[in-house]
């Protein structure tokens, strides 16, 4: 009988060797006369262990990691196929510490089943979300994702319902769903596991989101640094189009969904949700002016609802299991899981799934394990490049999306960076400054201009001494508030958030060079 | 009134570029909103978006020629020059920051004798910078020729660049 084998061909695992993984197993059974299926899955996140290699035996899954090509004959050797002991070997996949304690509702599938499986999707309850929408009225299911508390995971964390229930309310011929999958900031990397991992979920959401208001065409904004993603989806689309998942008649019922991904090219600022549907209209990616709100006046001028991808693959699981399920998870305003990803240099990266409420310092230690290099923790910078620098003082800030703005800091997309003592904090906030520069839309000026003065002035600060040091800092959280005050869009208004965080918590770092040579 | 210049005309155009050029937009040009794929398309095929395409684009999809040329220039995907036969996308972002990207990116930037956005004299290799690839969890990350590269070291590069050379 064949045995199952998982490699996974998740980009980060690729990027670690999967393939020739992959390669080396399927090579090494045929010699050894060995009957293997070789399954390629997403990733279970835990990349410190990539190449995961998992074999399917009949106690569950047991797991073996990180694999190189090279140690792929010893493991042959070590009967690996019938998880036989080897260094390598890591034991029964959903026993590892790291996996067991998370929380997984929206990332439930990713890791176990074969994305490019519509079968594999639905056998694992894929699908029972848009079965029951089917049976329910638009605005039932509106009210579903109300009741959850589902808001935005994307950054801006408005509720999702709310957006909804206004997309639902607008008159129409046309109405369009868009999935925001530029996921652009630094540190995050949940949309493309999803994305790679389950893509299914991704367009049932979206086919829910478009019977709910009524809209039947879709569009994901595809960021062109994810070719891997772009392959998946692809692939998932026209499963889901052959079976009658997508088309003119959703399941039979009459109701038309279309689906389609675009990409996009390279612009940080797309994952603004009115520069991305600028883009998707073939524009320069510019922001622009609100009201009139995309969920009244979006793409192509009509009705737009518009989500990031963890959001939508958030829907099913709601209608599949009930909006109190998913409530009932989380703390406040905060309800449900966030999947939070472990970023830098932490000893242990990789996704985690949790409901709201775990501190920073649970995630960064107890999942994390420390810093990869060994030395003290300085500086944790989460939700993107935006996002403040927290100090090791405010460790103990739970995640909750009030309990981040209440610190000075935000949320954002769950992208957790953390950084070492050896980091040079005035950089930290001179890049984030070159950033705004880089990838200003350059539509207001805070923002345009603010951010290359921003960079010359902690220029200043740096090559002078102690007095004009304090006059440039003095101008530079002027500057600083102008564009907080003044910027339309998050780019410009956040980008000093890194910056003032870094002044305030990290000033040594500002001493110049023309200081340290007078001491 | 007569006009200095007949917009209509189309300026002389290479004939690899024309034919290119008009297979994607003759593919791609219903689509709403097409530009964006289509600057896919002809950059797909071409490697480059040409200057000397973009009057053909404009006419193709009813768009002036400066609203192509302002679209092409916005997005850092797209190129306006040729590329070298390698193109090496660099990760800048913060989480490869905190792993060393600093120290890579002057390795790289060292060793091809280039900075960003240039292309080594013989043409084999053009740096790019990319700010965050999503391969996060496994910083410094890069992408050569779309292939991933995860846990990237100075060593490393070398060992890939020596590869390549021999």
């Amino acid at each position: 009988m064949s045995v199952t084998v998982y490699v996974p061909i998740d980009a980060s695992a690729l990027s670690l060797g999967a393939e020739a993984v992959a390669k080396a197993i399927a090579t090494e059974a045929t010699r050894r006369g060995c009957d293997v299926r070789i399954v390629r899955n997403g990733s279970r996140g835990m990349y410190w262990l990539e190449p995961l290699v998992e074999v399917e035996t009949a106690d569950g899954r047991v797991a073996y990691g990180p694999v190189q090509a090279a140690d792929v004959p010893s493991l042959f050797d070590a009967d690996f196929l019938h998880a036989g002991q080897h260094a390598l070997a890591l034991g029964p996949t959903e026993s590892i510490p790291y996996l067991k304690r998370q929380q997984r509702l929206t990332f439930a599938r990713v890791g176990i089943v074969d994305p490019r499986s519509l079968d594999d999707y639905r056998a694992h309850g894929g699908y029972r979300g848009l079965a029951k929408a089917l049976r329910m009225g638009c605005i039932d299911i509106v009210q579903a994702v109300l009741d959850a508390g589902l808001r935005g995971r994307g950054g801006a964390a408005f509720p999702a319902g709310i957006k909804w229930k206004t997309c639902l309310d607008a008159p129409a011929e046309q109405k369009y769903i868009v999935c925001n999958a530029d996921e652009g900031d630094s540190g995050t990397f949940s949309d493309r596991m999803i994305m790679e991992g389950d893509p299914f979920v991704l367009i049932e959401g979206m086919t829910i989101a478009g019977l709910a208001v009524a809209a039947t065409r879709g569009y994901i904004y595809l960021r062109v640094e994810y070719p891997h993603a772009q392959r998946a989806l692809l692939a998932a689309i026209a499963a889901a189009e052959a079976a009658g998942f997508l088309g003119d008649s959703v399941c039979g019922s009459g109701k038309a969904f279309h689906l389609e991904v675009r990409m996009a090219g390279g612009a940080y600022i797309c994952g603004e949700e009115t520069s991305l549907l600028e883009s998707l209209e073939g524009k320069r990616g510019q922001v622009r002016f609100k009201p009139p709100l995309p969920a009244i006046e979006g793409l192509f001028g009509k009705p737009t609802v518009i989500n990031n991808v963890v959001t939508l693959a958030s829907v099913p699981i709601i209608l599949d299991q009930g909006a109190g399920y998913y409530r009932d998870y989380g703390t406040g305003k905060s309800r449900g899981t966030l999947p939070i990803q472990l970023a830098g240099n932490l000893k242990r990266t990789g996704l985690v799934e949790l409901a709201f409420g775990a501190t920073l310092r649970e995630l960064i230690d107890d999942f994390g394990g420390g810093t990869a290099s060994g030395r003290p923790l300085r500086a944790v910078q989460v939700g993107g490049p935006l996002g403040a620098y927290i100090p090791p003082s405010r460790l103990d800030t739970p995640i909750d999306y009030e309990a981040f703005a209440a610190i000075g800091g935000m949320l954002g997309h769950g992208g957790v960076v953390v950084f070492d003592d050896t980091v040079d904090m005035a950089a930290q906030a001179r890049y984030a400054m070159e950033f705004c520069a880089i990838e200003s839309c350059g539509k207001c000026t805070p923002c345009r201009i603010g951010s290359t003065r921003g960079v010359e002035v902690i220029d200043r600060m740096l090559a002078g001494s102690a007095n004009e040091r304090e006059r440039n800092e003095v101008l530079l959280r002027d500057l600083c508030q102008t564009m907080i005050d003044g910027s339309l869009c998050a780019l410009g208004g956040m980008a000093p958030f890194p910056v003032l965080s870094a002044l305030d918590h990290f000033h040594e770092d500002f001493a110049g060079a023309a200081d340290q040579a007078a001491h | 009134m007569k006009r200095a210049i007949d917009i209509t005309v189309l300026p002389e155009i290479p004939e690899n570029i024309r034919t290119a050029v008009l297979e994607v937009t003759t593919r791609l040009k219903a689509m709403p909103g097409a530009l964006l794929p289509v600057l896919h398309g002809v950059q797909g095929a071409l490697g480059y978006v040409p200057a000397d395409a973009v009057p053909l684009i404009a006419r193709e999809l009813n768009l002036s020629r400066a609203d192509v040329h302002g679209v092409v220039s916005f997005y850092h995907f797209f190129r306006q020059q040729p590329a070298g036969r390698h193109l090496i996308y660099l990760c800048r972002a913060e989480s490869c920051q905190a792993m060393g990207a600093v120290t890579l990116e002057k390795h790289i930037r060292g060793r091809l004798a280039i900075d960003f956005h240039q292309t080594t004299a013989d043409g084999a290799y053009t740096l790019e910078p990319v700010y965050c690839l999503g391969n996060c969890a496994c910083s410094p990350a890069m992408m050569i020729d779309g292939d991933l590269k995860g846990r990237m070291t100075p060593e490393r590069f070398d060992a890939w660049l020596d590869a390549e050379a021999t």
